[in-house]
């Protein structure tokens, strides 16, 4: 790994990017770096848009990725990852799961959901891997389990050993759901190969 | 061991390790889960307040009774908290006393950002400004034993970005938790004129004890790096700074008031050019230009909204003349970096460069160095969830066409399309009073105005507004929405939900017997989700010539246990009535026309078929 490493979880209230950014941090820690995480509550809970910034590296000062600067973006929703791929540095690499949550303003009518997002990114984005990470979860049983899914997916593009993944997904996740998770992480982690869009 | 903490987090290890034994609130984002966290350390006396103010002076009771204490809430608390705040600077504590105010730059969840650093002089506290998780810990126990030995409580005013932001922190094992013994001290705890003067006089001089401490304090340091510049900061922006500019030298303020003034001036010594770099008011930059030392800051820095890296180190380096003028328009700049930054705003290379070579990079800016343009994404707002109590209430009072007098709360909302229905959103409890106030200046509006509240928002500084509502011949109504918690900062409980913060069961504020006492003797209840009765009742109570209150029972859709079946829409009219709610469980099929409901978000609250002309929305299977 480079000096430093910005990765950016975005997507909509309720999808898990909060243990989604533990299981992240718990494994930023036992490759024993310094670690920032930053995210923004309030009023996330009621289907708003939701950022989590996560900051790797040797020493890390402040916890902000700044616009341009985050190596690697994991789009929960498709259309998050789309308002936030600007965040994305030239090279960098996105994940998006091919997931569809109509914001409000979509459902009563006053504005409309992009058409062509996956497109658009693609045409900016040279890495960009493009995951049905619901139907996967779904697959195993949870769709709840998305979330996961696309830690393994965000897995398989870092340069870090998959004990460490396995150990930080045992220490994060409730012993009765973790079974699941692990066969959700699995899915993920395997999924890139061949198939990267 | 280190771990992983928020500012919040760590800011409630700190309370545990370094002996508090009482600790108050009222939620409030972002500060909310200091005293959440509180609770899990069963050692620790800890709980919800009605207001700030309360918790402030739960707080100076426990510090004059001898135990270490820490008050919490977000920086409009303050504002609340006030009054015992700056009287209890002149009576001291006993036990530590420390009130935690965490402000809200770039308002990620807040109705104003006012800099609440401009209280510590104003009430003459001491002030302490941690830059992240570890210090956050740290400057609890500087806090503690600074208010013992000095005599004063002491402000540890953090940001969003220290309160919800986690690094790591080396955990520590408690300390004991002893409360000195109480000692009768009327002449320092009464606070009669003759007994204040006294201790108007004591702040004196503990000013200027305090001045001599905060130029040797630790926390107060200089980084002497290369001379040619220095910057003077506190907080999170010390960290933007530390990587902005990472040979820069550094005046770090930890302790911002008093300010440490001997070591600013030698530092403005030291180096050639002078910046102070800080998120909102020119507050330390004030204080050291009066100084008479000459100094750069919200001239090329914005005074509101959040700071960056990239905005700091793009608006010093035009300054040092290494590229360009400084934006003309800093302000807009910081707009821009707080939500979705425009590609100006990304003054560095992409490469990991120190800062020499990136002033070179942004000379040349190649395609690399710029961030794209962001796309032209719909807006996603935070809704009311489905299946909320409040969201028919609103969709009536529209109806209706009630001059609506909002408060803060998850109701808020209503503000938003499609619901539209508030007219006024102040702070805290100023609906009811507020609508005092509109009825007075202009009675015509009396038969048309309704107040809206919540539980927690009514216990917290309804009640009074209500009384006055009553003792000043108002006559207009009050909808307090009931839904049983403290919903929008996370589910807190409060005295009208039956539990205290540690777990225990506690009686329950009767509404209607409260409303009576006041004098109202217009008292109704209703289910919210009954939409003909709820308007009904507001009809009949908006039209009476006196004070009512309308009291809509139904606890929030996220903390009952939801056995209902979701509904499903059959034989469509495609009329989109029942959009005009704005569920988020129903979404229109442009293809066929119909409303479409999302089974997995849908609580079956009905709401939507109660709108329905056709009937075509139903449980399912029925």
């Amino acid at each position: 790994m480079k000096t430093g490493m910005n990765i950016l979880l975005v997507g909509v209230g309720g999808q898990g990017t909060i243990l989604a950014s533990k299981i992240l941090s718990h494994v930023a820690l036992a490759q024993g770096w310094d670690v920032k995480m930053s995210e923004i509550h309030g009023m996330a809970q009621r289907g708003g848009s939701v950022v989590t910034q996560v900051r790797l590296g040797e020493k890390v000062y402040s916890p902000i990725i700044e616009p341009g600067e985050a190596d690697i973006i994991v789009g929960f929703e498709k259309l998050e990852a789309y308002r936030w791929t600007h965040m994305l540095r030239p090279g960098g690499t996105m994940i998006v799961n091919d997931q569809k949550i109509e914001p409000l303003p979509v459902l009563i009518g006053a504005a409309a959901y992009p058409e062509g997002i996956i497109e658009a990114i693609g045409e900016r984005v040279n890495s960009l891997t493009v995951v049905p990470a619901l139907d996967l979860a779904a697959k195993l049983g949870n769709p709840k389990a998305a979330n996961v899914v696309l830690m393994g997916v965000l897995a398989s593009v870092m340069d870090i050993a998959r004990e460490t993944w396995d150990a930080a997904l045992a220490a994060r996740v409730p012993a009765r759901f973790l079974e699941l998770n692990q066969r959700a992480f699995a899915a993920g982690f395997d999924y890139r190969d061949g198939k990267e869009a | 061991m280190k771990t992983l903490l928020t500012g919040n987090e760590a800011i409630a290890r700190g309370a545990y390790e370094y002996g508090v034994s009482v600790a108050a609130a009222y939620p409030g984002t972002p500060s909310t889960e200091i005293l959440e966290n509180i609770a899990k350390y069963p050692e620790i006396y800890c709980q919800w307040s009605p207001n700030e103010k309360v918790a402030m002076e739960v707080g100076i009771g426990a510090a004059i009774a001898g135990a270490r204490t820490i008050v919490t809430m977000k920086h409009v608390g303050v504002n609340v908290a006030a009054d015992p705040l700056f009287t209890a600077a002149y009576t001291g504590v006993r036990g530590g006393l420390v009130l935690v105010s965490a402000d809200d730059p770039g308002m990620h969840s807040s109705q104003n950002e006012q800099d609440n650093r401009n209280y510590a002089p104003f009430a003459k506290i001491p002030m302490l400004e941690p830059s992240d998780s570890q210090e956050a810990k740290d400057m609890v126990k500087l806090a503690l034993d600074m208010s013992e030995r000095f005599d004063t409580p002491v402000l540890l005013r953090i940001t969003t970005r220290i309160a919800h932001s986690q690094s790591l922190v080396e955990l520590g094992e408690p300390m004991e938790r002893a409360v000195e013994p109480y000692k009768k001290d009327a002449k320092k705890y009464v606070m009669i004129p003759a007994y204040a003067r006294t201790r108007r006089l004591f702040i004196e001089e503990r000013d200027k004890q305090l001045a001599d401490f905060s130029e040797t304090v630790e926390v107060n340091r200089v980084e002497m790096r290369d001379p040619s510049f220095g910057i003077v900061t506190s907080g999170v922006s010390y960290q933007y700074v530390r990587e902005a500019f990472p040979d820069a030298s550094v005046l770090r303020l930890g302790m911002t008031h008093p300010l440490p003034k001997e070591k600013i001036a030698d530092f403005a010594e030291a180096v050639d050019v002078l910046f102070v770099v800080e998120e909102l008011d020119p507050y330390l930059e004030d204080r050291i230009r009066a100084m008479g030392i000459e100094v750069i800051g919200k001239s090329i820095l914005p005074a509101y909204g959040e700071l960056s890296v990239n905005l700091v180190k793009k608006q010093i380096l035009a300054v040092l003349g290494v590229i360009g003028e400084p934006g003309e328009d800093a302000s807009g700049e910081a707009a821009a970096a707080s939500d979705s930054d425009s590609a100006e705003d990304s003054g560095a290379c992409g490469c990991d460069c120190a800062c020499d070579e990136a002033a070179a990079c942004a000379t040349q800016p190649g395609e690399s160095s710029r961030a794209a343009e962001p796309f032209d994404a719909p807006i996603r707002p935070p809704v009311m969830c489905p299946g909320c109590p409040h969201r028919g209430v609103f969709y009536i009072l529209r109806e209706l066409r009630l001059v609506v007098s909002g408060d803060i709360g998850c109701y808020t909302l209503g503000t938003m399309a499609p619901l539209e229905a508030m007219d006024t959103c102040i702070c805290m409890g100023a609906s009811i009073s507020g609508a005092l106030g509109m009825e007075k200046a202009n009675p015509d509006l009396a038969r048309r105005l309704v107040s809206v509240i919540g539980d927690s928002t009514f216990l917290h500084s309804g009640v009074t507004g209500l009384m006055d509502i009553v003792y000043n011949g108002g006559t207009s109504t009050v909808l307090i929405l009931d839904n049983s918690i403290t919903a929008m900062t996370g589910h807190q409980h409060n005295p009208s939900t039956g539990q205290t913060l540690m777990g225990k069961e506690a009686p329950v504020v009767d509404f209607v017997a409260l409303a009576k006492a006041l004098g109202v003797k217009r008292v109704v209840e209703v289910d919210p989700l009954d939409l003909d009765r709820v308007k009904a009742v507001l009809k009949e109570e908006v039209a009476a010539p006196e004070p009512s209150v309308i009291i809509t029972r139904r606890p929030c859709a996220l903390i009952v246990k939801n056995t209902e079946k979701a509904l499903e829409c059959v034989g469509c009219k495609g009329c989109k009535a029942c959009l005009r709610i704005g569920c988020p469980a129903l979404s229109f099929d442009k293809a066929t026309r119909k409303v479409v409901v999302n089974s997995a978000l849908c609580t079956g609250c009905g709401l939507c078929a109660q709108l329905c002309m056709f009937d075509a929305l139903r449980k399912a299977g029925e």
